[in-house]
């Protein structure tokens, strides 16, 4: 008996606190961002040295007075590279889960709205599309149009379309079935209406917490393309490439490839956690049973 | 007599279901005067909601529709969309059984009232917040400036079923549609909504079709009504001589299976054995037969037709009507 009433007690207490807890997590997730976000924005403006100046008398150096966080295996200050890195990671991040819930959003929405053929070459394209092995995709787009951040991003942004356009279909789907949807029908709703007004609502926050699930997957996959070499060219850096150049120097000099990865894995984390935490407070909505 | 505004003329409608073509609306035949007030009974599944779905032509777009369906003169069913659309709203409306899910869940009560005014009557935003409010008083809805800022779930369900009425009034339909407009609502509320509904109704000059599996519900408030049974009209006739002299078992049974706050405790309440044809598969006869305790071969044989062979004003479909002898039936 005495182990249910723990049991009881603690199933009572612990929601609260994983509650207040998620709190303070969030709190943190969305400062990191910030600092992250203002960094990035500002890193033309800020007191920090060139991230491409060469010192080959400072090679691999720890962290000290002049360079706060160290020089990389060509003598560059490794905060200017993370912070200009951060430039790289944050506008691929955040660009390519826009293309993707803009043009996955829409086709989603009209397949789910519309059905019939449409319906059919949507869901048929969106399933070709995830078939195609993306590294493949990656290496054709980059090695026919050249390597630059707009085409990572195009690359990066087209592979989420499909996952946006599934997600969007499914809540669309749903909803198309519900009461007030028929009852704006009834009131001689348009289709642009019923589709702008009384379903994008709905349909929008799922695909924003879902959007910003897809920018922590959009830095991490920037960051495998430029560990591989298919990112943004050198000598600009990007997180990713900073950890495949670290790489060579892990034995002697970790931190060239451990604070990159620990930078992308924070940003990563915050977005997921901020991601999580808006689908948490957006899904269970009184009132829509 | 004034032309109907509503005539349905052998409406019917199948849908295709995976065990073959279901007929949900068989072969019906109503007609409603403007003003006029008709109820629609019937237990569930039995039609009543295609039937109105098949006004509105809201139907699932699997389903067919045959038949015709007049409107102040025109052809519901073949009239293009857009003619259609601009119909619903400011000719026909609707409130549906459920106000929990006919409202949009993500915006406010005020939005939801104020763009359906801008986008039919061509109102400017502040003379529609204002119409809205006016709206929100006449349903009986208090402090509504302040409810129209607010979300369908901050709201009760009466006050979403007032709200929806609310809406559906807003461009002073013609022909109102309320689809068991009670049924998800609390005891006590349903005759509030019902009142509503009737006075709205009365002072509108609105017809309205009200739609219910509850015969108390029809009895002070409509001036007709229609009992449907299996996706036929099985009694139609005007609600007092309905009510004074039911001739259809059916109508019977349905009477005779709602509570009655002056029987003696504990007395057993007859409900209607055994359930509603399977209606992918029509039987010959009457479909009331199988679960008619006055039924004989004759029912099972053959199925009667919907007439007024008393010439009374009551229409009714039964071989064996009630208080009808055998030789004046026949």
């Amino acid at each position: 008996m005495a182990v249910l009433e723990i049991e009881g007690d603690t199933a009572l207490v612990s929601p609260v606190r994983k509650r207040r807890r998620a709190g303070g997590l969030f709190l943190a997730a969305v400062a990191w961002i910030v600092l992250i976000g203002l960094a990035a924005a500002l890193a033309g403006v800020l007191p920090i040295q060139s991230p491409t100046d060469l010192d080959m008398l400072a090679r691999r150096e720890p962290p000290s007075a002049e360079h706060w966080l160290g020089t990389d295996q060509l003598g560059r200050d490794m905060l200017a590279r993370l912070i200009y890195g951060a430039r790289i990671s944050l506008t691929v991040g955040l660009l390519a889960p826009v293309i993707g819930v803009s043009v996955g959003g829409c086709l989603g929405m009209l397949a789910g709205y519309f059905r019939g053929r449409f319906e059919t070459l949507t869901v048929g394209g969106v399933d070709v599309l995830l078939a195609f092995p993306p590294l493949v995709f990656a290496l054709a787009v980059t090695a026919y149009l050249g390597q630059s951040v707009l085409n990572i991003t195009l690359v990066i942004g087209v592979l989420g379309i499909p996952a946006f356009t599934r997600v969007a279909r499914a809540v669309t789907l749903s909803l198309s079935e519900r009461e007030f949807v028929t009852a704006a029908r009834a009131l001689g709703a348009t289709h642009a209406r019923i589709l702008l007004r009384e379903l994008l609502p709905n349909v929008a926050l799922p695909l924003l917490a879902f959007f910003l699930l897809g920018v922590a997957v959009s830095i991490v996959v920037e960051g495998a393309l430029s560990f591989l070499g298919l990112g943004v060219p050198p000598p600009a850096p990007s997180w990713g490439s900073m950890i495949g150049e670290g790489r060579e120097s892990l034995d002697i000099a970790p931190w060239l490839a451990f604070l990159p990865a620990l930078f992308m894995f924070l940003s990563v984390l915050a977005f997921n956690i901020v991601g999580d935490t808006l689908r948490a407070l957006t899904d269970p909505r009184p009132g829509t049973l | 007599m004034t032309a109907p505004l509503l005539s349905i003329e052998g409406v019917s409608v199948d849908l295709p279901t995976p065990r073959g073509p279901l007929r949900a609306v068989d072969n019906v035949d109503l007609s409603l005067a403007p003003g006029r007030t008709l109820g629609v009974v019937g237990e569930s599944g039995c039609g009543k909601t295609m039937l109105s779905r098949a006004i509105l032509q809201l139907l699932p777009k699997r389903a067919r529709l045959s038949g015709r369906v007049m409107f102040a003169g025109r052809d519901l069913a073949s009239l293009p969309a857009e003619a259609l659309r601009r119909l619903r709203g400011p000719e026909l409306a609707v409130v549906f059984q459920d106000p929990m899910t006919s409202l949009n869940p993500v915006l406010t009560v005020g939005t939801q009232i104020i763009e359906t005014l801008q986008a039919h009557l061509g109102m400017d935003a502040a003379a529609a917040a204002a119409r809205g409010a006016e709206l929100l008083a006449a349903v009986g809805i208090p402090a509504p400036a302040q409810r129209l800022r607010q979300y369908p779930h901050q709201l009760s369900g009466g006050m979403r079923q007032r709200v929806a009425i609310a809406i559906a009034l807003s461009c002073e339909p013609k022909l109102l549609i309320a689809d068991e407009p009670t049924t998800a609502l609390d005891v006590t509320v349903q005759a509030q909504i019902l009142d509503l509904l009737a006075r709205e109704q009365q002072r509108r000059h609105m017809a309205m079709i009200l739609i219910t599996h509850d015969l108390g519900v029809v009895a002070g408030r409509t001036d007709e009504v229609a009992v449907m049974y299996a996706g036929r009209i099985v009694e139609r006739a005007p609600t007092l001589k309905l009510f004074a002299r039911m001739r259809m078992p059916y109508t019977e049974a349905l009477l005779a299976a709602i509570p009655k706050l002056d029987s003696p405790p504990h007395t057993p309440l007859p409900a209607i054995a055994g359930r509603p044809p399977d209606p992918t598969r029509p039987l010959a006869g009457c479909s009331f037969a199988p679960r008619c305790r006055y039924a004989d071969g004759r029912c099972r044989a053959a199925k009667p037709p919907l007439a007024d062979p008393e010439r009374a004003g009551t229409l009714y479909a039964c071989w064996h009507p009630l208080g009808v002898s055998e030789a004046a039936s026949a």
